[in-house]
């Protein structure tokens, strides 16, 4: 079956095979990157356990498409995909890989941080933090995709 | 008109379940909708100030309107990545 390249699912994630969806079109391609978001033991002092993440399935996915399409817009020759993890995720796992591929090296190193940057600012997504005594939600940006500061802010760190 | 409501992460704790239908009157808005919820559930009030909405899975504002059969959510601010 084929590899789609935006998904929120709680299977365990696979660079490998996201990569392969990403890369497998053009011969024009010189470069791939790779982000892999990981869970952390430590955070703002609290010793991490695990996490749960719970997605608005149908909006997320919407939304990753919709980053996904963005930076294609602003790198017209860099294809990027993202897959995000939900459910309960240990130490260690992956909660979010990104392959962004381009002709260019520093296309392809733009791509995948505004997709992270995006991601973090407007999917709907949530971590539920479990820690040694306790648990929290975490609550980042408040979502809003036709904010064109916060779009503005991503390209800038992406460029950075 | 019928409803139904979408919460997630806090908001579901808080309110205590993840999907509602509601009878709200008509016509009625996003806003009309969130004024239904928070005069039954006080408690969610405070995240009008910080929180997004979307009908039928696509993001909104408080002002769009709402249609008998429209699946109203209400999304604390996100942590994904």
């Amino acid at each position: 079956m084929a590899v789609p390249l935006v998904a929120v699912g709680p299977g365990e994630l696979d660079l490998k095979a996201l990569t392969e969806a990403v890369a497998s079109s053009g011969s024009g391609d010189g470069a791939v990157t790779a982000f892999s978001g990981l869970v952390r033991d430590h955070n703002q002092g609290r010793r991490v356990e695990f996490l749960v993440y719970e997605a608005y399935e149908a909006l997320a996915v919407r939304t990753l498409q919709r980053i996904v399409d963005e930076a294609h817009t602003a790198w017209p020759d860099t294809r990027v995909a993202v897959h995000h993890r939900i459910g309960r995720l240990e130490i260690g796992e992956a909660s979010i890989i990104i392959v962004a591929v381009s002709a260019h090296r520093a296309n392809a190193f733009a791509a995948c941080r505004y997709t992270i940057e995006r991601v973090k600012q407007i999917v709907p997504i949530w971590k539920h933090e479990h820690f040694a005594g306790g648990d929290v939600w975490l609550e980042g940006a408040v979502a809003d995709p036709e904010d064109e500061a916060a779009r503005q802010t991503a390209y800038k760190i992406a460029c950075a | 008109m019928r409803v139904t409501i979408r919460l997630f992460a806090r908001l579901r704790d808080l309110a205590g379940s993840g999907e509602l239908v509601r009878d709200v009157p008509g016509p009625a808005t996003v806003q009309s909708v969130w004024r239904v919820l928070v005069s039954e559930m006080p408690a969610l009030s405070d995240y009008e100030r910080a929180m997004s909405v979307a009908v039928n899975a696509d993001y909104a504002r408080m002002s769009a309107p709402v249609s008998d059969g429209d699946e109203v959510a209400f999304l604390p601010p996100v942590s994904g990545g």
